[in-house]
């Protein structure tokens, strides 16, 4: 009983005190992802990226493989080369790891990928994808700039290579990279080369992020689309409106 | 007698068809010199029935349970037919309806429509906008997003701070600890029944009561002083219908213009309309650092954070927050001007509102953002933005509880016989 009155009062000073921490790493600088929603090839890309390298750990649960055709690749395109798990191109994009054996790998479980674009925004997930760093202190082996202490490790490492955070800023303590960034930028290097060279990985990640983009609603480009045709009604609709209201109101006087 | 004269006679011998017509459009003598903010009557009803039509169309395949409804949205936006569209016209005008309503008030507040004799059709106003917060409020829990669920849980425990009692209440509302599925099923009646009724009960009261005493217009004065002596007619009335309906449908193509911009290219606004956060599904075990309400509570969720707890009790700051929206209710009687329009009304009750609205504004900014934003004051622990909120917060209470003085000490203008313009 008296458990359940300080559990009560705790929900209510927690739910009614608005925190005023800002989630680690919200003032780091974010680099603007250079996206662009309608380049077919680079979503096609971003796609390939995403099915070899987050849909192993993440779903896109609310992602249906045939949504792809939206970026013009064809169903059997699809079959082929993009569907490791699912067998019907209706199927979502969902992962075998159970949820609760990834909590105990990775510390937390991948979130699912769907909206993740609308809910970080593309320049934090381009961001992101580009300031993973080595740190031995982590389990992972892992770190990251905008999430730090994040339980991903670097999937990516092998196009990126691997970044180290500069000596001078790391012994600032745990949260120099995060404290540095927020002033000067990252201050990573690159320790060792990956296949890709430092541009072409980004170029990568921009396609990725842009799949994602893409992901986060496929029915966008049909709704810009769309929103143009209402436009043009309305607004023949506007003079013939118009021109009845001052020929009704001519005898108002 | 042609056929359709027949069968009318034969309806108004049993329903008041024609007479009902007449009394409300064809017969309803509308003051002619309506201007720009007269239109947001018309687009408020129009609003309204846009959500209504939408959301019975969510109603069709949304999920209400804790499982399922944030997969069930997205299923929504993904997978139904037009489901996308008919979601983003439900998210902009939830929004849209507060913009049209914020400007109806505005409209009341500037030519003083909420005075004798619309006492009651102002309060019928105002149980309508207390009704649409409810029903605004209950809806954003529907998603089932991070701020869906802890902005639920906020206004919640609003309730929680009420001494004694609170806390029962609070579990009462809730149906649990916490918000949970109990929380989310009954969110769903309320949202998609309970207050909708009420609602439409209220918009049919605030009307009949408007046509019962006739329409205010920019000048504030009642047009039915200066009748025609054989017809009745008020002198600067004009017929409802055809004149004002046929303008009001140039205000909903502009207005639908500005909704379908919204709509099918800016459909979160920004993060105002679609909060970034409601993206992520919710969790009851990670709080977001910063939890702010839909724009169009945000000036009362800043009254809210201005008002230091007492007693270790945030209750203080509920009492703030509800009143500051339950004084509305006592404007007709706290307005002691001889005039109505702001026209003709003096500069102490221009400044007065002037300062009023500026409030409302940078009461509504501050509560978007954490209380930290700004920075302290000095070298004090105190906070910018809560030391502004607090100053804020009494201008918008001042302004109507000064009011008797300042409109009864204003220099006034004379009225004009006839409306102008």
């Amino acid at each position: 009983m008296k458990t359940m009155r300080t559990l009560r009062r705790l929900l209510a000073v927690v739910a009614l005190v608005p925190t005023f921490a800002f989630a680690a790493g919200e003032h780091v600088h974010l680099d603007q992802a250079p996206i662009n929603k309608t380049d077919i090839a680079s979503l096609q890309r971003g796609a390939k990226l995403f099915v070899n390298y987050c849909l192993t750990c993440h779903s896109a649960k609310f992602m249906r493989y045939n949504r792809l055709m939206d970026i013009g690749i064809s169903e059997q395109q699809i079959k082929d080369n993009l569907m490791f798990t699912a067998d019907k191109v209706g199927e979502h994009m969902t992962v075998a790891m159970d949820a609760k054996d990834a909590k105990q790998w990775f510390g937390a479980a991948p979130p699912d990928l769907s909206v993740i674009a609308r809910a970080r925004g593309a320049d934090w997930l381009y961001t992101y994808l580009r300031t993973f760093y080595r740190d031995d202190s982590r389990p992972t082996g892992w770190n990251n700039v905008v999430f730090p202490n994040v339980g991903m490790p670097h999937v990516l490492w092998e196009l990126q290579g691997q970044q180290e955070l500069e000596p001078a800023k790391a012994e600032e303590g745990e949260h120099g990279g995060e404290h540095a960034a927020a002033h000067e930028g990252p201050t990573l290097k690159l320790a060792e080369p990956g296949k890709l060279e430092p541009k072409e990985y980004d170029a990568a990640v921009a396609d990725l992020v842009n799949y994602l983009v893409f992901q986060a609603e496929p029915a966008r480009a049909k709704r810009v689309q769309i929103g143009i045709l209402t436009l043009l009604f309305l607004g023949v609709l506007l003079v013939f409106a118009y021109a009845l209201k001052k020929e009704y109101w001519k005898d108002v006087h | 007698m042609s056929k359709t004269a027949a069968l009318l006679q034969w309806i108004d011998d049993r329903f008041p068809l024609t007479s009902t017509w007449k009394a409300h459009l064809s017969e309803y003598y509308a003051p002619k010199n309506f201007n720009f903010w007269y239109y947001f009557g018309s687009l408020a009803l129009m609003v309204l029935v846009i959500q209504i039509l939408s959301g019975i169309f969510l109603t069709m395949h949304y999920k209400p349970d804790a499982n399922q409804a944030f997969g069930s949205v997205e299923y929504i936006m993904r997978d139904v037919p037009w489901g996308w569209l008919v979601r983003y016209i439900h998210s902009t005008g939830a929004s849209m309806f507060f913009v049209v309503v914020y400007l109806h008030m505005f409209r009341g507040l500037i030519y003083g429509s909420f005075r004798k004799p619309r006492e009651l059709t102002w309060i019928f106003g105002m149980l309508i906008y207390l009704c649409m917060m409810a029903e605004a409020f209950f809806g954003y829990l529907l998603p089932w997003g991070q701020m869906s669920y802890w902005g639920a849980q906020v206004i919640v425990n609003l309730f929680g701070a009420i001494p004694f009692v609170g806390p029962d209440i609070a579990i009462w509302i809730r149906g649990d600890y916490v918000v949970s599925d109990a929380t989310l099923n009954r969110f769903f009646a309320f949202h998609v029944i309970a207050i909708p009724l009420v609602l439409l009960g209220l918009v049919a009261a605030h009307i009949v009561a408007l046509h019962e005493v006739g329409s205010n217009n920019p000048d504030g004065i009642e047009i039915k002083k200066k009748k025609d002596p054989k017809t009745g007619i008020p002198l600067d009335g004009i017929p409802f219908h055809p004149y004002y309906t046929v303008k009001d449908i140039v205000g909903v193509v502009v207005f639908l213009m500005v909704f379908t911009v919204i709509v099918f290219f800016i459909p979160n606004m920004g993060g105002y309309f679609l909060e970034d956060n409601n993206f992520f599904p919710a969790d009851p075990m990670k709080t977001p650092p910063h939890i702010a309400p839909v724009w169009y509570f945000t000036p009362y969720y800043a009254m809210l954070r201005a008002v230091p707890a007492m007693f270790s009790s945030q209750f203080p700051g509920v009492i703030v927050m509800g009143a500051a929206v339950l004084i509305f209710f006592a404007l007709p009687w706290l307005d002691r001007g001889r005039v109505k329009s702001i026209r003709y009304r003096g500069p102490k009750f221009k400044v007065a509102i002037a300062a009023f609205v500026v409030s409302f504004f940078i009461l509504g900014w501050l509560g978007v953002n954490p209380t930290d934003f700004l920075g302290k004051v000095g070298s004090s622990d105190l906070e910018l933005a809560t030391l502004l909120a607090r100053v804020f917060t009494i201008i918008y209470f001042l302004f109507f509880l000064l009011m008797p003085w300042y409109t009864s000490s204003d220099r006034e203008k004379p009225e004009p016989e006839r409306v102008t313009g």
